[in-house]
């Protein structure tokens, strides 16, 4: 027989069940509990059961109490399931969180690839186009069209490595590209004006290596011919380009210099300025200014070589090197890190 | 070149400073690689010798007497064999800084006991003031130097070192440079005044130039000068040839090499003695003619080389060097001097062709103007008469045969200045900026001009060269920014660069890392890659006639001893599993014409799979290592492949496959195995296995990558089974796998295990696949999968020789 239902009576089985739900520790005792308690044959349900027996009024009072009880003894059993479970996972293997994870085996391009994209999508996103062309090339593509013909003082520049092969004419016509400039060539001769393109590619010269020189090398030319393009033109797209490799503050300067191809010729530079909040320069070198390019006017020999009007069409042409614009922006102190591949250097990029 | 201030402030005044100057030139295109400055000997003086005598106690040392212009004289021990009594010299005072030849370092000069004598100060040489290496003897100051001046004054000097482009071989002259300076400055340029007196005798009726080939000499112009006595030149000219780089010789030879440097012209001297009737003869050289230069090297001649000679034999090659026959003599007494115009392509090509590039033709093959030639030849001859005596015979020699062709006067208007610059410039400020360049003008127009290059400049033939003078003095800033506002041209797809990219980025995502190498190889590393004698790549290769090295002297006709050499620099620097991919061009010559540059792409795997770590054992990687990634890559820019077995002559017998793809051509897009260990012997890669790919990319073209397409996507679930095969172990896995998928409602079959061993017939092995099936209408029942099972069983029994394993 249960004890006489009353408001008191609950309170005190409420209690004795919450007691006893706090000394229970695994997920079975609590389903004991419930049963003991809440389930159809539990002491709060049976108290329940005779609350018709007592008076109207009363049978609220105590209803109400009950329901509260019920309620109450529902929730601290979620909460002592929830605090079972965590502390049953808590129970099992920490890891030592600070052990290696599983390896993931990721590669990576090459940096001259890395830096040859990043100036063509500068290029691409001015309206050039992508072009390449073959390293092995004839004097005619690499000279002669460039207004350099036989005997031109300014072969000098190019020091050439020559391939083994002689003509019926007993010349020796072919050799590994010095520049990508034939390329001008080669695509005005494809096409009609308006020109616009990049021309990415190896280039070789006969000439001894050192921290700053390597006989194999990449080149980067861009030409741009149609009616109405000016110097002024030429300066505002390296602007562009120079800012979108070396930062929004970046200044640009031209000097006149000399490529046969093109007139006027200039060397452009990008400025490095110490910064007056840092002290510091962006580039880490110790020079106002630094030299990224040549670039000019197209010769108007070189577009009549190739069968444009030169009083017509203007263009501008201008070549770099990728390896020093990647050497100016990671701090490279020695070109010749890019070919010789060692895993070491092509990881840090 | 080397500019002595020195000697550039005789022809202009320099208001800027050194470094600004050096700035300023080069912005218009006059490189300054250098500035520098010689001096900085604080506290040395002129001293004078007044006497000297013999160290008592040794042979090769001299006491000397020297004052040194503020107080008593002092002694002072030399070593210099050329010290003498009379002299001015630099003399240094103990607690001067100056370079110790003992010790290699800028010491401070301490008083020294020599062999028992106390020395009270040094007599300098040029190694110890740091002018050059010479050690051996003392400088000798000019007579008119000041006893006691400071040394700085009278020695020290500022140099440009320039680095010029082939156009302005005008700058290989010290008056060049000074006109520069003076378009850039507004400075005006002091041109010596040349005159000089002659005797009644005609020089015609002293000596006779003939020019026989009027192409290769445009002009020849020529003085006599009679009764020079040859010896050392002034101090003043060996003191400007020595700043400039050049050795002093004699007054006649130092002459023309002064005036070379002054104007740019090259002159030479021939004793008129020693040439037979006096009569030079300008002509081509007869084949096979041998002839001895003045460097004393016989030289054997072609018609290609234009000779200077006398009716007996050469005595010079033009524009070249001159003969050992006719040079100035220390006797020499009746000279004729040359100052002649030769054809720059042709003075070139016999520099190159004897391999004797000298000041002279430095200067000739980048063409001069004839103009020049008389003006430099009466400069020299007035000096010669002042430093070697002698009488000047009336008149000279001129023969010109080019003298009718008229240099043709440039164009400039302002509508093209606007066209090339693209801003407005004035045609008055085009002309004043012109004038300062010394180039005159006339107006043809109220808005264009005529201009006339001056004589000392052969670089300006069109109106493009005058506005790069125009706008090179006013500067590049004054140029306005602006951007493309042509139309853009079409933007032509490249296939063959997006597949490079694609495969780059694709290769690198599936753990590939990208190398670059130099594509020139040996014929050592193509041995390399044959296996029992038999090359790999293509017999032909195309070799390079002048290689960096002999190591690198062949075109690579494959990838693979690049990438192979690039594995075992690395398996030498570091540790680790290498994946290595490179995407370049291999080279295949053809009978005529450019090579095929064929593109490839080639990698390797070779060591370890992981870094050791703590949760996979490190097996080393093999063949499904790449083949995996290869097939991810490939599949990643939409190339499906399979492959096939093969016997390829680098690779490990049976560990060799072609690859092939659906729609490319029947042999394969390229190559995979392991490579004969050989190979990866000669190639010095260790024991673990090397793994090799090697992809045509024109043949993926062809194979048309596929940029995807779409297909709906069932709404119905699929059901999956597995299913054990037992096979005849010469059918291989892809067949196997390509009959079940071709059977309808399969949509995929993944082979998920391989066994070989006990409970199976000989010779056959058991292949799992766990296959799903589905279709695009409909859930599959239990029975509609039980009879796609069982069809599938039949044809693999019928195809394969399969059986389930039950």
């Amino acid at each position: 027989m249960p004890d006489a239902l009353s408001v008191e009576s609950i309170n005190q089985l409420t209690r004795d069940a919450l007691d006893e739900l706090n000394s229970i520790g695994e997920s079975a005792g609590a389903e004991e509990w419930r049963v003991a308690y809440l389930g159809r044959r539990g002491k709060l349900t049976g108290l329940l059961r005779s609350l018709p027996q007592l008076e109207p009024d009363q049978r609220r009072e105590v209803g109400s109490e009950a329901n509260q009880a019920k309620n109450a003894l529902e929730e601290a059993l979620a909460r002592r399931t929830r605090e079972i479970a965590q502390a049953a996972l808590a129970s099992q293997d920490a890891l030592d969180v600070t052990l290696p994870g599983r390896p993931v085996v990721t590669g990576r391009l090459h940096p001259t690839t890395q830096i040859v994209r990043e100036i063509c999508t500068a290029f691409m996103a001015m309206g050039f186009s992508v072009v390449e062309g073959p390293e092995v090339e004839l004097d005619h593509y690499n000279f002669e069209m460039l207004n350099i013909p036989a005997g031109h003082p300014a072969r000098d520049m190019w020091n050439s490595l020559w391939v083994d092969y002689v003509n019926e004419d007993g010349q020796q016509p072919m050799l590994l590209r010095t520049h990508t400039s034939p390329m001008q060539a080669r695509v005005m001769e494809a096409q009609d004006p308006p020109v616009r393109v990049v021309v990415p590619g190896k280039c070789y010269r006969y000439e001894a290596t050192d921290a700053t020189h390597e006989w194999h090398f990449y080149q980067v030319e861009g030409l741009a011919v149609a009616e109405g393009i000016t110097f002024a033109d030429l300066k505002g797209t390296l602007y562009e380009f120079a800012r979108r490799l070396f930062g929004e503050d970046r200044q640009i300067r031209f000097r006149c210099d000399y490529f046969p191809f093109v007139e006027p010729g200039v060397d452009m530079s990008i400025s490095n300025f110490v910064d007056p909040d840092t002290g510091r320069r962006p580039i880490n070198r110790d020079e106002d200014w630094i030299e990224i390019m040549g670039a000019g006017m197209v010769h108007p020999r070189v577009l009549e070589g190739v069968g444009y009007d030169p009083q017509r069409y203007t263009g501008f042409a201008f070549g770099m090197g990728p390896e020093r614009i990647g050497m100016l922006k990671y701090g490279i102190d020695d070109i010749r890190h890019f070919y010789r591949n060692d895993v070491r250097f092509l990881r840090q990029f | 070149m080397l500019i002595p201030f020195s000697w550039l402030s005789q022809y202009v005044d320099i208001t800027l400073d050194p470094d600004e100057l050096a700035h300023r030139l080069t912005m218009g295109g006059i490189e300054v690689g250098d500035v520098f400055t010689r001096g900085d000997w604080s506290g040395c003086v002129v001293g004078y010798v007044r006497a000297t005598r013999p160290h008592p106690n040794a042979d090769t040392l001299t006491l000397c007497e020297v004052d040194p212009g503020d107080g008593p004289a002092l002694e002072v021990v030399c070593g210099a064999p050329n010290v003498a009594a009379g002299q001015k010299i630099c003399f240094a005072r103990p607690g001067v800084t100056l370079m110790n030849m003992h010790s290699g370092r800028r010491e401070e000069l301490k008083p020294a006991t020599i062999r028992g004598v106390v020395s009270e100060g040094m007599i300098c040489s040029e190694a110890e003031l740091e002018i050059s290496d010479e050690h051996e003897g003392i400088i000798v100051l000019p007579d008119d130097a000041v006893v006691g001046a400071p040394l700085d004054e009278v020695l020290g000097d500022t140099f440009l070192e320039l680095e010029l482009t082939p156009n302005r071989g005008d700058c290989l002259s010290i008056l060049g440079v000074a006109r520069e300076i003076g378009a850039i400055t507004g400075q005006p340029v002091r041109v010596p005044e040349i005159g000089y007196a002659e005797t009644d005798i005609g020089v015609d009726t002293l000596a006779m130039v003939t020019i026989e080939d009027p192409e290769l000499c445009q002009r020849y112009t020529a003085s006599v000068i009679t009764g020079i006595s040859i010896g050392p030149s002034p101090q003043w000219l060996q003191e400007r040839l020595n700043r400039a780089g050049l050795r002093p010789i004699n007054n006649v030879v130092d002459v023309t090499n002064y005036v070379m440097l002054e104007f740019n012209q090259p002159l030479h001297a021939f004793d008129l003695d020693a040439v037979a009737d006096h009569h030079v003869v300008v002509r081509r050289a007869v084949d096979g003619e041998e002839f001895t230069t003045l460097d004393g090297v016989s030289r054997k001649l072609s018609p290609d080389n234009l000779l200077i000679a006398d009716p007996a034999q050469a005595i010079g090659i033009g524009g070249v060097m001159g003969g050992a026959n006719s040079e100035i003599t220390a006797n020499t007494t009746n000279m004729l001097l040359e100052s002649a115009t030769f054809h720059p392509l042709n003075n070139r090509r016999t520099s190159t062709d004897l391999n004797l590039r000298t000041e002279a033709s430095l200067r000739f093959e980048k063409g001069l103007r004839p103009e020049l030639a008389p003006i430099a030849l009466r400069r020299a001859t007035q000096l010669i008469l002042e430093t070697s005596g002698g009488q000047a015979a009336a008149g000279i020699i001129d023969v010109f045969p080019g003298a009718e062709t008229e240099v043709p006067a440039v164009p400039l208007t302002v509508s093209r200045l606007r066209q090339v610059l693209g801003m407005d410039l004035d045609i008055a400020r085009a002309e004043t900026v012109l004038a300062s360049l010394g180039i005159t003008t006339r107006r043809t127009a109220p808005d264009s001009l005529e201009a006339d290059p001056p004589y000392w400049r052969s670089d300006i033939a069109i109106e493009e060269d005058l506005i790069e003078e125009v706008i090179r003095i006013i500067g590049y800033d004054e140029v306005p920014t602006t951007m493309l506002s042509s139309p853009i041209p079409y933007h032509r797809p490249n296939e063959m660069t997006a597949l490079k990219d694609g495969l780059r980025d694709a290769l690198s995502a599936a753990g590939m890392e990208e190398t670059i190498s130099y594509p020139l190889v040996s014929a050592e590393d193509l041995d390399r890659l044959s296996v029992n004698g038999e090359v790999a790549g293509d017999s032909q290769v195309l070799r390079v006639t002048n290689p960096m090295s002999t190591e690198q002297d062949i075109m690579r006709p494959t990838l693979a001893a690049s990438i192979l050499n690039t594995l075992a620099y690395n398996r030498g620097h570091n540790d680790g599993g290498f994946r290595l991919f490179e995407l370049g061009r291999a080279f295949l010559p053809q009978t005529t014409g450019l090579p095929i540059e064929q593109e490839i792409a080639a990698g390797v795997m070779s060591g370890p799979r992981h870094d050791a770590n703590w949760l996979s054992s490190s097996e080393p990687l093999d063949f499904f290592d790449l083949s995996g990634t290869l097939a991810t890559a490939l599949g990643r820019v939409g190339i499906a492949t399979s492959l096939e077995s093969y016997d390829g002559a680098m690779f490990h017998p049976g560990r060799c496959a072609r690859i092939l793809a659906v729609a490319g051509p029947g042999a394969g897009v390229g190559v995979i195995g392991e490579l004969h260990p050989d190979i990866r012997e000669a190639f010095d890669l260790g024991t673990d296995p090397v793994v090799y790919f090697e992809v045509r990319l024109d043949d993926l073209l062809q194979a048309g990558p596929d940029a995807g397409r779409f297909e709906s996507l069932s709404r119905f679930p699929a059901a999956n089974r597995d299913l054990a095969l037992v096979v005849p172990t010469d059918v291989p896995a892809a067949r196997v796998r390509g009959l079940i998928e071709r059977v309808r409602l399969v949509e995929r079959a993944e082979l998920f295990d391989v066994y070989t061993g006990e409970n199976l017939p000989e010779g056959t092995r058991s292949l799992a696949f766990r296959i799903r099936f589905r279709a695009a209408d409909r859930t599959l029942t239990a029975e509609d999968v039980n009879r796609a099972v069982n069809g599938l069983t039949r044809a693999l029994e019928r195809e394969a020789g399969a059986t389930v394993r039950e």
